[in-house]
Parts: structure tokens; C-alpha cells; sequence
């Protein structure tokens, strides 16, 4: 099922189903604005509808968010064209970019690939008009209302500020009892210049 | 060990995939015609989760270092071991040298041949699927492949050869609604449960796209990206749907106007490129 929560909400509503612990939940996948919510058996439907229907957003409480830090080179082909479009300098699209608080909204695009929400507006572009066909590993980037971190080299659109050396994903650390993603949905993330 | 002597037009090693990851964006993968790869296994005595090859239209070719059993399903292919010459639906024995061929499959699109014990690649978030779209998981099988064999058996093999399901290349499929159906005027709604779509050549284990009557959009605008499952039936602006596979991307900005009913998932992953399909909302 596809609960509609609104972009704002999807955090809360993410840490609210997982307090519920429902056995019958096989996977939840956040998404920009919606929740979804699959079951191990259809048969299970109605049950969790019912659950579901009165439930309240919960914040993560403060002392029980997971922050990480994100050392970021300021280096990107990019940066010239979003000052450029912002009307900022580069060092002022780089002060914005490392001096906001970041949450992971989501994932999608390919594994451990992270959508960051809490880019400063001056710093919302669209996409290039022309993807690039090859963005590095570690690409750091931004594009509409998110920032990303390429965890893998692939195709991509999105304007490039920097780089960095962290891994995003590794099927490795799941052999150890680990997430296999640095970034998870809920997750609060800070870039800091390096 | 299997050494893999042509892979033919695409053969991956699949099982039942990895669930439970699509928050970090992996897709679940695993065997397109779960039904086809869960029999092979069970025809010789694996345990269930083996790991089996997957064919895409028959055509590879291995050869046995070990004495071994293997069962072949899905669409029917004609089997060679060394001399011998089998059918689809049994478990048949291999001597270690013998070379196993899998002929051309003239209907259907996805064959399994699953190998006593198990094939025993290691596994990458418990899983040993092929993930075309990450990446994630063993490369395609090529020429020159040593395949270790495991021993995850459990009783011995079937005794009797089962018939399989023949592959239906008109079939009728059933869906449930999807989250944006509303996305799609009052015509487009009753033209997908009445009119024959056609299988376009864009077929592999991410979707499967459609040709034939364009569903028509009733509103514009963007669909902020939301999660898509298997069988869901994208809407791309170009008013051809696409039917997501096994390694389905884990989000989508396009409107999900239905979801093939989990039960026809495998007819969909039989569906090869100019046969038809119609729909049918599920009761």
C-alpha cells in the first residue's frame, strides 16, 4: 500500500511505522512525498490498514538522531555554471551547500544513492539540460530540492559541487551484521570542506 | 564445478532474490518465473533458495566436471547430455565431462536449469541474483565460467518427469490498481482491461514495454518520485506502459496506473518480444 504523507512528513511518518514493529511488514520504501508499505501476504491487509489509518507522525527524538560528516572537496566541473545561474560566488554556493543540515528523505537511483533534503532554495537549479553520461564515483551534487553523493560512476544529471572519498555502499559490511548503506532514510548528514 | 561452454543470448544465476533492501535502493532481483525456478529446484532435491542458472530463449551450453543431477523448466527447450536427449520437467543425471546443451526455447522466454546442490557463488546481500540494473550480484554468465556446485539438497531427486505449464503467448493477465490510476482518463482506464497490448523488442529483466493503444494522461504535471514494485505498470509520457520485471528501479517519477496481481508475475516474465497480452482487473 502507498501511504500519501506529504514531503515534510515522510521522516516522521518513516520512524512512526518502524516504532509499530508489525510483523506483517516485509518492507517499507520512502519516497519524496509517499510511503510504501509492502506486506509478506495480501491477506494481511486489513489488519495493518486498520493500524495504519489513525497513525501520527513521530519525530525521531533529538538525542536519537544519527548524524554524520561528509568530508567534501569543493572541486566539481559545476560550480562555475550553478554561481552562474544563482548569481552567487563560488565560494558563496560552496558556504551554502556545506553550512546546511541535511536529511535522507530517500534512496533511489541505484544502491546506497541518498536524496538529501535541506538545500538552501537559493541553491535549487533544474537538472542539466543534458545528463552526463559518465559522473564519477563519490560526486557530490544537487538538483531541484535535493543533494546527492554518487555511490557508484553511472549516467547522471544533476550538477556537480565536489567529491569525496567516502563509501556509500558496500555489500561487504552486510556479511558483517552492518548496513551495507552509509545512508539510510532518517539519516542527518553535514558536509564539512576539506 | 559447471564450466560454462556459451552462454548463449543472456544466462544469469538467479534465486529468490534480495527482499527487504529497496529502502537503499537495491532491487529485489531473484528468478523472473519464480514458479519455473522453484520446480527445477525442487525436481532435484535442492533445498529451496537454491541458486539456478536463468536462459534467456534456451541456447547455452556447460559442461559437467562432476557427477551431478540437473532439472531444466520454464520454456521448453530441447536437452542434450552428451548423447541423451531429454525434456523439460525431470531430473536428469550427468556424468563429470558430459557436455549439457540447452537448445532454442520456441515459445516462451525464460528457462531454468537448476543443478543439484545449488549453484554456489557467493552470495552479496544474501543473495547470489544477477541485479542487472546495480549490478550487484555474479556478472552474466560468459564462456569460460567455472560455476561451483553446492550441497544444499534436501531428499532426492523426482523420481517422474511433471508436465510443465505450457507457455500461454496470448495470456490474460490480472491486475490490481495501482496508486495513480486516476492518472489516466475514463477511455485510457477501460482500454487497458479490454484491448490487446503487443510486446515490444524492449524486453530484459528490469520491464517490459508495450505497444499498441496509447493510455492517455488525465492530468499533467510531475509525479514526485515514489516507490515502485514489481509488476507495477508504469506510465512514461509517451503513453506506452511499461510492466516492471525483477530488477525493477526502486523509485520512479512516472504515475504507477496498475500492478500485475503477484500470482501472473511469472506470465509477464515469459512474454517475449511480438506476442500479445491483455488485462483484466483481478477479483
Amino acid at each position: 500500500m502507498l501511504l500519501e504523507v506529504g514531503s515534510h512528513l515522510v521522516a516522521d511518518y518513516l520512524h512512526a511505522i518502524e516504532q509499530l514493529d508489525l510483523p506483517e511488514v516485509a518492507d517499507v520504501v520512502p519516497a519524496a512525498e509517499t510511503i510504501l508499505v509492502r506486506l509478506h501476504r495480501a491477506s494481511a491487509m486489513g489488519s495493518v490498514e486498520f493500524r495504519l489509518q489513525d497513525l501520527e507522525p513521530s519525530a525521531v527524538p533529538a538525542g536519537e538522531q544519527r548524524t554524520i560528516t561528509v568530508a567534501a572537496r569543493y572541486d566539481g566541473d559545476d560550480l562555475d555554471v550553478v554561481a552562474a545561474e544563482t548569481g552567487l560566488t563560488v565560494d558563496e554556493v560552496i558556504a551554502l551547500h556545506c553550512g546546511a543540515r541535511y536529511r535522507v528523505q530517500f534512496c533511489g537511483f541505484s544502491p546506497g544513492y541518498g536524496y538529501l533534503t535541506g538545500l538552501d532554495p537559493l541553491l535549487q537549479l533544474p537538472r542539466r539540460p543534458s545528463p552526463r553520461t559518465r559522473v564519477p564515483r563519490g560526486a557530490i551534487a544537487i538538483a531541484g530540492p535535493y543533494t546527492a553523493i554518487y555511490p557508484t560512476a553511472s549516467p547522471g544529471g544533476w550538477h556537480l559541487l565536489g567529491s569525496t572519498d567516502v563509501t556509500l555502499f558496500d555489500p561487504a559490511r552486510y556479511d558483517l551484521g552492518q548496513s551495507p548503506s552509509l545512508l539510510e532514510p532518517g539519516l542527518q548528514v553535514r558536509f564539512v570542506q576539506s | 564445478m559447471i564450466e560454462v561452454l556459451d552462454s548463449g543470448v543472456l544466462a544469469t544465476v538467479q534465486d529468490e532474490g534480495r527482499i527487504g533492501f529497496s529502502a537503499w535502493a537495491v532491487s529485489p532481483s531473484g528468478a523472473a518465473d519464480g514458479p519455473a525456478y522453484r520446480l527445477a529446484n525442487r525436481l532435484v532435491g535442492n533445498v529451496p533458495g537454491c541458486a539456478a542458472v536463468e536462459v534467456v530463449l534456451g541456447s547455452i551450453r556447460l559442461r559437467a566436471h562432476v557427477d551431478t543431477v540437473i532439472a531444466v523448466s520454464g520454456a521448453p527447450a530441447p536437452i542434450t547430455v552428451g548423447e541423451r536427449s531429454f525434456a523439460t520437467g525431470q531430473a536428469i543425471p550427468v556424468a563429470g565431462g558430459e557436455v549439457i546443451t540447452v537448445g532454442w526455447a520456441p515459445a516462451g522466454l525464460r528457462t531454468y536449469l537448476a543443478v543439484r546442490g545449488g549453484i554456489a557463488v557467493p552470495p552479496v546481500l544474501g543473495s547470489r541474483s544477477t541485479d542487472t540494473i546495480s549490478g550487484l550480484g555474479p556478472d552474466a554468465l560468459a564462456a569460460g565460467d567455472l560455476l561451483p556446485i553446492g550441497n544444499d539438497v534436501q531428499g532426492l531427486p523426482a523420481p517422474d518427469q511433471v508436465p510443465l505449464h505450457p507457455i500461454d503467448v496470448a495470456p490474460v493477465i490480472d491486475l490490481v490498481p495501482g496508486p495513480r490510476l486516476d492518472w489516466i482518463d475514463e477511455n485510457s482506464k477501460s482500454v487497458l482491461v479490454s484491448r490487446s497490448f503487443s510486446v515490444s523488442d524492449k524486453v530484459d529483466r528490469i520491464g517490459v514495454r508495450l505497444s499498441g493503444p496509447r493510455l492517455v494522461r488525465s492530468r499533467t504535471g510531475e509525479l514526485p518520485s515514489e516507490a515502485i514494485i514489481r509488476g507495477a505498470i508504469q506510465l512514461p509520457p509517451d503513453g506506452e506502459p511499461i510492466v516492471f520485471g525483477p530488477d525493477h528501479p526502486t523509485t520512479g517519477g512516472y504515475p504507477v496506473v496498475a500492478v500485475v496481481a503477484e500470482r501472473h508475475a511469472h506470465l509477464v516474465a515469459q512474454l517475449r518480444p511480438g506476442y500479445t497480452v491483455r488485462f483484466r482487473w483481478s477479483r
